[in-house]
């Protein structure tokens, strides 16, 4: 019966990992099980080929090099410092941490491999409960369809081209960055990069890349500084956070409108157009957005200060009536 | 994932995890391989005829079994496991170092510690290249509903609730059984049993305005399964219907925020895109607030529904005093 091509796998890692000599091909053929069942010279070569690559795919560290005897062709070795994970021992909280962050993953990316991680991690003799209990678990996903090509260009160290879309003011234009990392916040990826046509460092959301991301030019041609933090070059060109938040008055119709009422303090009731409400005194946190939030709710909020507000939400449902195809 | 690419990683792991728990129940290291115990005893199997060269007896993996537990008596060289890939160092590393700034999710100190630990036995890792900010966006009253859930989660108590719902407008009171809270693109999440809607849902932290905890446990039903957050954390569902809208680029964080397909590039930084909505009422509402940075082409009935809301609220205004 042929031996099964995993038990010549674990024979041939342990066979390289006990000698200190390099052995040749032809040398592992005749000692390890498995590969006598290759009838023909060119049989047996290309079944080693294919084992040398998975073991290297899965970071076995297959040494080549020649020994001191006669040997005409390079040999192969595993040097065991190489090959064995050093000494871990973690606290029973550390072990926790570890299990929560290997659940951190939604992502085809991430999500194997972190579990390959906890595998060699309990085989290092670490108890890792993954039914840890916590009050709160967060997960990333990796689903932008730029995230797998920009994150292989960071690991390969190649520069990337791609079309671009900013809001302010409007435009698409080609990029072209040295990438040097893929940055999440608040929910949100990031490139975070050498922009050549800049030349400086600067971030690009990926939800506004616009198309397919090419690779270009050879592997290793990027240079990542060394001492640079990606997540703070993020937060740092985030756009200037929350204004002084502003106070307004709006007629709400009675009963209707309960995502402005959670926020306000009723003030007093009267009707408007014939219709019973009530006044409420509202802090407005984000006064930009706040005009198209109140537009949203039509005839049941009007507002009645401040008068710049009023004009905004009129100028919304203006544009709205427009947008439904209605001329105004 | 496939059963064969799993094995050969699972092979070079299981003797020296054997080695570091003598006398271990087979169920158990199925447990933690993720895997049949069916199929931990053909690995076992298998290792049994795995060795040094000479391959005789002495040279071979040896294990007993006693019962159902199984002890390695010779691990022909394999007492380590192999170091971890680049990507296994950096899927864990970058997780843990999100955590790591993120309070309030785990033991910051804990954390701490398990990267410095785990970077020293990883070796010379390289600069990952990946970085996550888990930071939220939160208002204080946020935070406090935080504190009072979590309380709640971790005391397996049930909640009274008094939340906001959107899609309807409208806050309703409700008793839930709190399963887990999540944290998913930048936003806190309960995920409970709502013994109302006799299932479990999702409730946005900073749409819940009030949070009591009960002193009766929470008693989820055995078959109130977590979410699977994997394609995120809403699924179409075959009753939604879809609006067309054409988008000019104030507007297009819509498609970046809302679950929308098919978009259609239209040069200038327009774009037309399939979105699905639930509950038209809602989506008449963010069509009024988009102000015309969004026109509507499709469904009529949410054309003309727009039209007649914006129209009447536009007669109502007209109604203030002239100043």
């Amino acid at each position: 019966m042929a031996i099964a091509r995993a038990e010549r796998l674990v024979n041939l890692v342990l066979c390289l990992l006990s000698t200190r000599q390099y052995l040749t091909a032809e040398r592992i053929r005749a000692i390890v099980p498995g590969y006598a069942d290759a009838a023909t010279d060119e049989a047996f070569f290309r079944m080693f080929e294919r084992d040398k690559t998975e073991l290297r795919d899965l970071g076995v560290p297959l040494e080549t090099g020649r020994g001191a005897g006669f040997d005409a062709v390079d040999g192969y070795r595993i040097a065991r410092r190489d090959y064995e994970l050093g000494d871990i021992d973690l606290e029973p909280d550390e072990a926790a941490a570890v299990a929560l962050a290997a659940r951190l993953w939604d992502s085809p990316q991430f999500t194997g491999a972190a579990h390959g991680a906890l595998i060699k991690l309990r085989a290092a003799g670490v108890d890792v409960d993954q039914d840890v209990h916590v009050p709160v678990e967060p997960k990333v996903r990796t689903s932008e369809p730029a995230f797998p090509p920009l994150l292989a260009a960071v690991q390969e160290g190649r520069v990337v081209e791609f079309d671009y879309r900013r809001p302010v003011p409007v435009e698409v234009r080609t990029r072209t960055v040295e990438p040097w990392g893929v940055v999440a916040w608040r929910g949100r990826w990031y490139l975070v990069g050498h922009d050549r046509d800049r030349d400086a460092p600067r971030c690009f959301r990926l939800s506004r890349i616009v198309g397919d991301v090419r690779a270009v030019g050879k592997a290793g041609a990027v240079q990542r500084p060394g001492e640079f933090d990606l997540l703070s070059f993020v937060v740092r060109n985030q756009p200037a956070a929350d204004q002084p938040p502003a106070t307004a008055k709006l007629w709400v119709a009675a009963g209707r409108a309960q995502g402005v009422r959670r926020r306000a303090k009723v003030i007093g009731s009267r009707d408007f157009d014939g219709e019973p409400g009530d006044v409420l005194e509202i802090e407005l946190r984000f006064p930009d957005s706040a005009a198209g939030w109140i537009a949203g709710f039509g005839p049941d909020v009007v507002v009645l200060e401040p008068e710049v507000l009023a004009k905004t939400v009129r100028e919304k449902l203006l544009g709205a009536l427009r947008g439904a195809g209605v001329r105004a | 994932m496939n059963a064969s690419s799993d094995r050969l990683p699972r092979l070079l792991a299981l003797v020296p995890y054997l080695l570091a728990r003598p006398g271990i129940p087979i169920d158990e290291v199925a447990a933690d391989f993720e895997v049949t115990p069916k199929q931990i005893r053909k690995d076992l199997e298998l290792l049994w005829m795995c060795g040094l060269p000479g391959y005789g007896p002495g040279d071979l993996i040896d294990l007993s079994f006693e019962g159902e537990t199984v002890t390695v008596t010779f691990d022909a060289g394999m007492s380590r496991p192999l170091r971890l890939t680049a990507a296994e160092a950096t899927s864990l590393l970058v997780a843990l170092r999100a955590l790591a700034e993120t309070p309030g999710v785990a033991d910051q100190d804990a954390v701490q510690r398990a990267v410095a630990k785990i970077e020293a036995a990883v070796g010379q890792a390289q600069p990952a290249g990946v970085a996550v900010g888990l930071a939220l966006r939160e208002a204080p009253e946020t935070s406090r509903v935080r504190d009072t859930v979590s309380d709640g989660v971790l005391r397996k108590r049930a909640l009274h609730l008094r939340y906001y719902t959107p899609s309807r407008d409208e806050i309703t009171e409700r008793v839930v059984d709190p399963m887990r809270m999540l944290l998913v693109e930048g936003r806190g999440y309960l995920e409970a049993w709502c013994r109302a809607a006799d299932g479990v849902r999702l409730f946005r932290l900073d749409r819940i305005d009030a949070v009591d905890v009960l002193d009766e446990p929470a008693s989820p039903p055995p078959h109130a399964t977590p979410t699977d957050t994997s394609e995120g954390l809403f699924q179409p569902d075959p009753s939604q219907r879809t609006a067309v809208l054409v988008l000019e680029p104030d507007a297009r964080w819509v498609a970046e925020y809302y679950p929308t397909d098919g978009l259609v590039e239209l040069g200038d930084g327009r774009a037309r895109v399939l979105m699905r909505y639930a509950d038209t009422a809602w989506m008449v509402r963010l069509l009024l607030g988009l102000g015309g940075e969004a026109h509507v082409e499709q469904p009529p009935e949410l054309v003309s529904e727009v039209a007649r809301q914006a129209e009447a609220a536009l007669r109502r205004a007209d109604h203030l005093p002239a100043t």
